[in-house]
């Protein structure tokens, strides 16, 4: 079997999550690579956003920034940023959309402002960006995040999206009729929320990942679902395509590849 | 009409101390020339307004000209943390900076809603989220057709806005192609505006009649910079600069270094310094 690092197994889980049929609201850096995997793999139909008013684009290397001029080349159209919020997100016209962040709680709500409390922030953290509207009004979220005690925390400093908020009907509540997170994908395991309570379960653990690894990298206790499958190793293929696609990316970003 | 001013000229003409200022181009066409110069000016007790606040704020943050930014993500993008911008707000360095921040749905819509000439923007946004909690101007609305609750921001209306466009013609009229953001929302928005350009033309040439123009009537003024986008882009004439936005993050994250970066390459340089990244890399771009 072949070599990979815990990132290409993350990379490519979230990539399997993706269809052809998706239309996609892309962030940059993991989800992005994850993205373009899958549109060079078995999603080739699948339709790329990016927040800076790229529709379907296609881009050869991955992109720095959410506006690169790769994106704009290789798009089917390129509207307005006001246009992309409203007519796009808000439409209701995206069915994926990938957040990250810095910390995560176990009903997936996600903290990318600060660490500490607002006014006085231990760390000041980029902020929400797209994250608040994204997250309620695709019709569902994937979360990428390296797992880790410090980013996987029982309780966040901060909600800057909301995702299945106290568990329950919370986000029925609020009155979002999306789905929200359905799945986090980590270095080490996938979680799905469980049907009820909507707390992110572990469904699939990555190769050679313990249940030790995981729960030593979470902040909160985790829980395992009934039936815990073993994610798929990468395929020599999978591997190949992302491997091709990062040194495309290193070249192009005047870096050794 | 706009006039073809000196970038000095340009930037003495529009932007004043105290004056809330709009410097846009998300990622793309960012008036980078333009940013420097009103350093160069020595600017002060600005409320700078971005949507994504990048190095072009970083270093205006740095050098002390603003007291207050609105924004909705304030990082250097793939690479990390804004340094100055950080140093500021968290520590008061070079002197205290108060926010206002906002999500990028929210900032769009507010700059929408003020091209438009209304008061505010409504839009299904900030649902479970903390900002509500923390900003004062985001409040809410309840739809008088069907009951929903939906937020509200004020319409964003700046003293003045700061693009860089590809080309004006010698009119004054103003085209922009590629990702073009907020650029023409901003300057609608405004009470004056400055657009600097690649380069100063004739006639604006083939295009398509649905290409984003802003007429002369609707700038103050122009000026021609060759390159003042870098490090971000000028599509059609010269790529992101990618390397130099990694570059920067060991650049800002000193402040000695980050001062010693600013006198040699912004104060004792001038807009000319610009030029060979158009050249350069308009080379590259083909």
């Amino acid at each position: 079997m072949a070599e990979y690092t815990p990132t290409e197994m993350m990379t490519i889980a979230a990539a399997r999550a993706l269809k052809s049929s998706d239309v996609c609201f892309v962030g940059i850096g993991m989800p992005s690579a994850a993205c373009n995997l899958a549109r060079l793999t078995h999603a080739p139909d699948i339709t790329l956003i990016y927040e800076s008013g790229t529709i379907g684009t296609k881009p050869n290397v991955l992109p720095l920034s959410i506006g690169d001029g790769e994106l704009c080349d290789t798009a089917l159209t390129t509207v307005t940023v006001p246009e992309m919020f409203r007519y796009w997100l808000q439409g209701g016209r995206i069915t994926v959309g990938f957040l990250g962040g810095a910390q995560i709680d176990k009903f997936a709500n996600l903290n990318t402002t600060v660490v500490g409390p607002y006014d006085k922030p231990k760390v000041r953290l980029p902020g929400g960006g797209g994250a608040p509207e994204i997250a309620t009004s695709c019709g569902e979220v994937f979360i990428t995040m390296s797992q880790s005690k410090r980013g996987f925390v029982e309780k966040i400093d901060f909600f800057t999206s909301l995702g299945h908020g106290t568990g329950g009907d919370s986000r029925e509540k609020l009155g979002v009729k999306t789905k929200g997170p359905t799945k986090l994908i980590t270095d080490l395991c996938v979680f799905e929320p469980d049907a009820a309570t909507k707390e992110m379960t572990v469904t699939s653990i990555h190769p050679g990942v313990t249940r030790e690894q995981i729960d030593g990298n979470t902040g909160w206790k985790v829980k395992y679902a009934a039936q815990v499958a073993e994610t798929p190793a990468p395929t020599a293929r999978e591997l190949e395509v992302l491997r091709e696609l990062h040194a495309r990316t290193r070249r192009a970003h005047g870096e050794a590849a | 009409m706009p006039q073809v001013l000196s970038l000095a000229a340009a930037v003495e003409a529009t932007v004043r101390d105290g004056d809330t200022v709009a410097m846009e181009g998300f990622t793309h066409l960012i008036p980078h020339a333009a940013g420097h110069e009103v350093t160069r000016q020595r600017r002060k007790d600005l409320t700078l307004i971005r949507m994504t606040p990048d190095l072009i704020y970083d270093q205006l943050i740095g050098m002390g000209c603003a007291k207050h930014l609105v924004f909705s993500w304030g990082g250097n993008p793939g690479v990390g943390s804004l340094h100055r911008f950080r140093d500021a707000y968290e520590n008061g360095w070079p002197h205290k900076l108060t926010i206002e921040e906002h999500s990028h749905a929210a900032m769009a819509n507010a700059y929408e809603a003020g091209a438009a000439g209304l008061p505010f923007a409504a839009f299904r946004g900030y649902i479970g989220a903390d900002l509500p909690k923390v900003n004062p101007n985001i409040k809410s609305i309840v739809c008088p057709y069907t009951g929903e609750k939906l937020a509200t921001v004020p319409a964003i209306r700046p003293d003045v806005a700061v693009i860089h466009a590809q080309k004006a013609d010698r009119a004054g009229n103003v085209l922009l192609e590629g990702i073009v953001g907020v650029q023409k929302h901003a300057v609608l928005a405004a009470k004056r505006s400055l657009v600097t350009v690649e380069e100063v033309v004739d006639d604006l040439g083939p295009r398509s009649p649905n290409a984003v123009v802003l007429p002369a009537w609707t700038v103050t003024a122009i000026a021609c910079v060759p390159g003042g986008a870098h490090p971000s882009y000028a599509h059609g004439y010269y790529k992101r600069d990618n390397a130099y936005y990694k570059a920067w993050d060991a650049i800002a994250r000193d402040r000695d270094g980050f001062l010693a970066w600013m006198k040699t390459n912004v104060l004792e340089a001038g807009p000319e310094a610009f030029a060979k990244y158009a050249r350069q890399h308009a080379a590259a771009a083909e």
